[in-house]
């Protein structure tokens, strides 16, 4: 198997829109952006010191409509953060972030959030009621509401798992129903927070499988926040790298041109692996 | 036990049965076994030892409680009790759930309430018996007033705490699920916290006996702290004791109904109790 020398072309900030669409992977439907960030910062206020610590600065990316992004970056660099202010928890200290062109000021129901830990689940609500609770919320009515939920069930692989509530689910199925939650709702954009950080290695690999069949079903654009390369170079279109924090940014952005299903064996993986490593260690390596 | 064993071994062909029997059976038969045992050594002791009036032995206690029901007047006693109790246990939950719902909620609500909440939990309601007397009368009110301000401060603590203890991410993701702010109330705060109101209402409930019994010894004619009080003056001991039975059974018979609603409504969060 020959290598092709066109993997992972390694495109810093600020690049020509020419050499962008020269990396772009030929899975990725449109070159619009969606997500846009901009120049963001963002300064934590604590109770007690008026200045708290710096987590961004100059941030800025573009996330394309229909695309699989991944964001990597060692750990405390700000990952979560940027999750945080895409989903509208958070409001930047600089800069903005806008969704097709609109400026995020709060949650809404057009950015759907999975998150790492299972506490983000309904407890008290079986995992149908949990899917059709953004419907619930929304308005619609109760067999409405239950049909499509049930229909996303049965996409997330949960089919007949509905009257289960949350304590009697495993792990990985607990995850399915976040995303099932997420998806009812059709979000223009999935916005994913480690979220087989906490599952065991062989359901994690599953569910990484099952993830790209659902985006290349749906054609929803995500972004995806992992520290594990693997999975990065698994799933993305796209993968970010954020630089060492405090007031980290989006150091590189790489593209993995690699044809779908991919297999985490194949040598081009290894050798994409290796690459985005390398990016992460010179990230550590400074001071 | 031996004795029994090998009775039930001639008679059933093999132990198999009695095995089955303890398995259904060892822990009711440990709970029943247990009040019987110490059934069994107070008689021991309060006829061997003790002069009755001093401390009466279960049979006198039943004979007297025999002759109390009889009279009616063991029911006179208990009824009144517990109406106070119950009257005031649901005027105060209902009053303190929604404070504590909303004090839990809103940092402004809690700061206007907090210095009342954490200054009177202090002072037992006993302590207010006898303004309270003055101001409402000796009647029904005052005793009831006193069981409301005993229940609402624990059940409102308990319920601040429980929606502080809902994890933040619940409400991000309602808030991405397209949840306004007075559905996120409705729908993931108060669910999320129900098992903790339960739990706090199980604490007052407890609160309430205690309080009942001390109001009734000071301004009443009626209940089962009267019925101690005034037995008191007639050396009756044994009717104390009755009346001692009687406020146990009841709690007990109001708490198994709590851990069963908080059983009901909080076994999805894997712990029952």
């Amino acid at each position: 198997m020959s290598i092709s020398t066109t993997y992972g072309n390694i495109m810093p900030i600020g690049h020509t829109e020419a050499a962008v669409t020269a990396a772009r992977p030929r899975h990725a439907p449109s070159t619009r952006i969606a997500l846009d960030v901009q120049n963001v910062g963002l300064r934590y206020q604590t109770a007690k010191r008026k200045e708290g610590p710096l987590v961004l600065s100059g941030a800025s990316l573009e996330i394309r409509h229909g695309e699989f992004f991944c964001l990597l970056g060692p750990s405390g660099c700000g990952k979560t953060s940027m999750l945080t202010l895409m989903a509208g928890f958070l409001k930047p200290t600089e800069g903005q972030l806008t969704l097709d062109g609109k400026v995020i000021g709060k949650p809404e129901a057009d950015r759907g959030v999975v998150f790492q830990g299972e506490d983000a689940l309904f407890p008290w609500l079986t995992a149908l009621d949990n899917v059709a609770f953004g419907l619930k919320m929304r308005g619609m009515g109760k067999a409405e509401r239950y049909a499509k939920a049930e229909q996303f069930l049965e996409l997330v692989g949960l089919r007949g798992q509905g009257q289960k509530y949350p304590t009697e689910m495993s792990g990985g199925m607990k995850q399915r129903v976040q995303i099932a939650r997420v998806l009812v709702n059709d979000p223009k954009i999935l916005l994913m927070d480690e979220p087989f950080g906490a599952v065991d290695a062989q359901t994690r690999s599953r569910l990484q499988d099952e993830l790209v069949e659902i985006w290349q079903k749906t054609g929803k654009t995500i972004v995806f926040i992992t520290h594990d390369i693997s999975e990065s170079v698994l799933l993305a279109d796209r993968v970010g790298v954020m630089s060492k924090g405090p007031g980290s940014h989006i150091a590189s952005i790489v593209g993995i041109d690699m044809p779908r299903p991919r297999y985490r064996g194949s040598p081009a993986f290894g050798v994409m692996w290796e690459q985005i490593n390398n990016l992460i260690e010179s990230q550590e390596g400074q001071p | 036990m031996t004795q029994l064993y090998e009775r039930s071994a001639q008679t059933t062909r093999g132990p198999s049965f009695l095995a089955r029997f303890m398995e259904a059976a060892h822990m009711p038969l440990i709970y029943f076994g247990s009040i019987l045992a110490a059934l069994v050594i107070w008689q021991y002791v309060a006829t061997n030892y003790f002069n009755p009036a001093f401390f009466p032995s279960p049979s006198i206690v039943l004979t007297t409680a025999w002759e109390m029901v009889l009279s009616g007047e063991i029911f006179v006693h208990s009824a009144i009790s517990l109406q106070r109790i119950m009257l005031g246990f649901f005027i105060g939950s209902a009053v303190a759930i929604p404070l504590g719902l909303l004090m839990g909620s809103s940092r402004y609500i809690r700061a206007a309430f907090e210095p009342y909440t954490e200054f009177f939990r202090y002072v037992p309601a006993i302590a207010w018996l006898t303004p309270v007397v003055l101001w409402f009368g000796i009647g029904e009110i005052s005793k009831v007033l006193i069981i409301v301000y005993t229940t609402v401060f624990i059940v409102a603590i308990n319920t601040i705490v429980g929606v502080g203890n809902i994890a933040p991410n619940k409400f991000r993701a309602a808030a991405s699920l397209g949840a306004t702010p007075l559905k996120m109330f409705l729908y993931v705060t108060w669910p999320a916290t129900l098992p903790f109101i339960l739990t706090g209402m199980r604490l007052a409930m407890g609160n309430s006996f205690a309080t009942v019994v001390s109001a009734e010894m000071v301004a009443s004619d009626k209940g089962l702290g009267f019925l101690i009080f005034n037995s008191r003056l007639w050396m009756a001991t044994d009717k104390i004791f009755v009346a001692i039975v009687c406020l146990g059974a009841l709690g007990m018979a109001a708490d198994r109904i709590f851990r069963m609603l908080i059983r009901r409504f909080a076994h999805q969060y894997g712990s029952a109790e």
